[in-house]
């Protein structure tokens, strides 16, 4: 089964980066697909590279990176709630005229409409959030 | 055609939970996850509220263990109808349902 | 309905301007619309509040969206279902609510009210009957 997967709160101050991540690691391993791992509102900013956790904490930008690197899972950063809270690859920042890049490897910067597709896509759609 | 509805506020807090319950129809499934958890113990003000939703509205009350764990609920504080689940459990609730419907 | 044409549901439980859900919302059942899928909005619980007549932001310094759900009509985006226990318990009558009208293209573009009030239980069925449920 295809599963699509939305967090929407950010790192760190709340568990749904954490919990998403836990189902994604257990629904690979049942033998599903995550094709697609959306982040939207405050959730855009597990994708920045520039966070800097302590050593014995989980780093969950990293995690995630892996987990995209290991099972080809794409993440998805919304553009329009990454604009607003400072998240932007390398193209966006030439264009928006901004002296820096944050976004990590394996995440990338797309529309809204790929958060429509992966409804239309896949079989179930789980929501994490506040 | 059935529902994984997720809840991850305490009952305490929020409405949440209140209204997840109103909204679930039989056969569906409600998932205490995060937060959510507190509402699985027994012996709380709303323990008879949601102890009669999971025996009397044909509902599957599901309470995911790790999140018990964290927070230092044992086994044992769980009340009576109410499963717990690992996050195996949770994707499974997931891919028997026909969708899930997360109450944030 | 064809095989690809899904149900699509939007699950509003927040109230406005205290966080950005109710507008980030509102973004994607605007981008949505493209996908020409069979949308629905739902407003249950503080998400009632979404939907008041007479909000001015002027003094909090922060847009005021709620003209936008007066213009959902033209995205093809025509059912928000509103509880009616949800309004009751918060001391509201549909009458507080903003009217938002669409044109029915199989009706010579009659006007007709966007908003529908329901019940708690036929909320649970409308629910029950979609194949994506997005939650803000």
């Amino acid at each position: 089964m295809k599963f699509g997967v939305v967090v929407s709160e950010g790192p760190y101050t709340h568990q749904a980066a954490d919990t998403a991540y836990h189902f994604v690691v257990a629904a690979l391993a049942a033998g599903h697909e995550v094709p697609r791992v959306f982040f939207y509102h405050d959730g855009v900013n597990v994708g920045t590279r520039l966070s800097v956790p302590p050593q014995d904490e989980r780093n969950i930008q990293e995690q995630w990176s892996a987990l995209a690197r290991e099972h080809g899972i794409d993440l998805v950063i919304c553009i329009a709630a990454a604009q607003r809270r400072g998240m932007l690859d390398e193209k966006e920042a030439e264009r928006q005229g901004k002296d820096a890049d944050n976004i990590a490897e394996g995440f990338r910067i797309s529309g809204l409409g790929q958060l429509i597709e992966m409804g239309i896509q896949t079989d179930r759609l789980v929501m994490f959030g506040d | 055609m059935s529902t994984l509805h997720t809840v991850n506020k305490s009952p305490f807090a929020t409405g949440s939970l209140r209204s997840c319950l109103a909204h679930a129809r039989s056969g569906d499934a409600v998932l205490m996850i995060e937060d959510g958890v507190y509402g699985a113990t027994a012996g709380t003000g709303l323990s008879d509220e949601i102890a009669a939703a999971a025996r009397g509205g044909g509902i599957g009350i599901y309470v995911l263990g790790p999140d018990m764990a964290a927070r230092g609920l044992d086994a044992g504080r769980v009340l009576d109808g109410v499963i717990t689940v690992d996050y195996a459990g949770f994707v499974d609730l997931a891919a028997k349902h026909d969708r899930a419907v997360a109450w944030l | 309905m064809s095989d690809d044409v899904k149900k699509f549901l939007y699950l509003n439980r927040k109230a406005p301007y205290g966080t950005i859900y109710a507008l980030e919302a509102l973004e994607v059942v605007l981008i949505g619309a493209a996908f020409d899928q069979d949308v629905s909005l739902a407003f249950l619980d503080d998400g009632v509040f979404q939907l008041t007549r007479g909000q001015d932001t002027k003094e909090i310094g922060v847009k005021n969206f709620s003209p936008t759900f007066r213009a959902l009509g033209d995205y093809e985006v025509t059912r928000l279902y509103v509880e009616r226990e949800s309004l009751e318990e918060r001391g509201l009558s549909p009458d507080d609510l903003q009217e938002i009208m669409y044109e029915d293209e199989d009706d010579d573009w009659a006007e007709k009210p966007s908003i529908r009030i329901v019940s708690r239980a036929e909320m649970a069925d409308i629910i029950a009957a979609q194949d994506v449920v997005l939650s803000f």
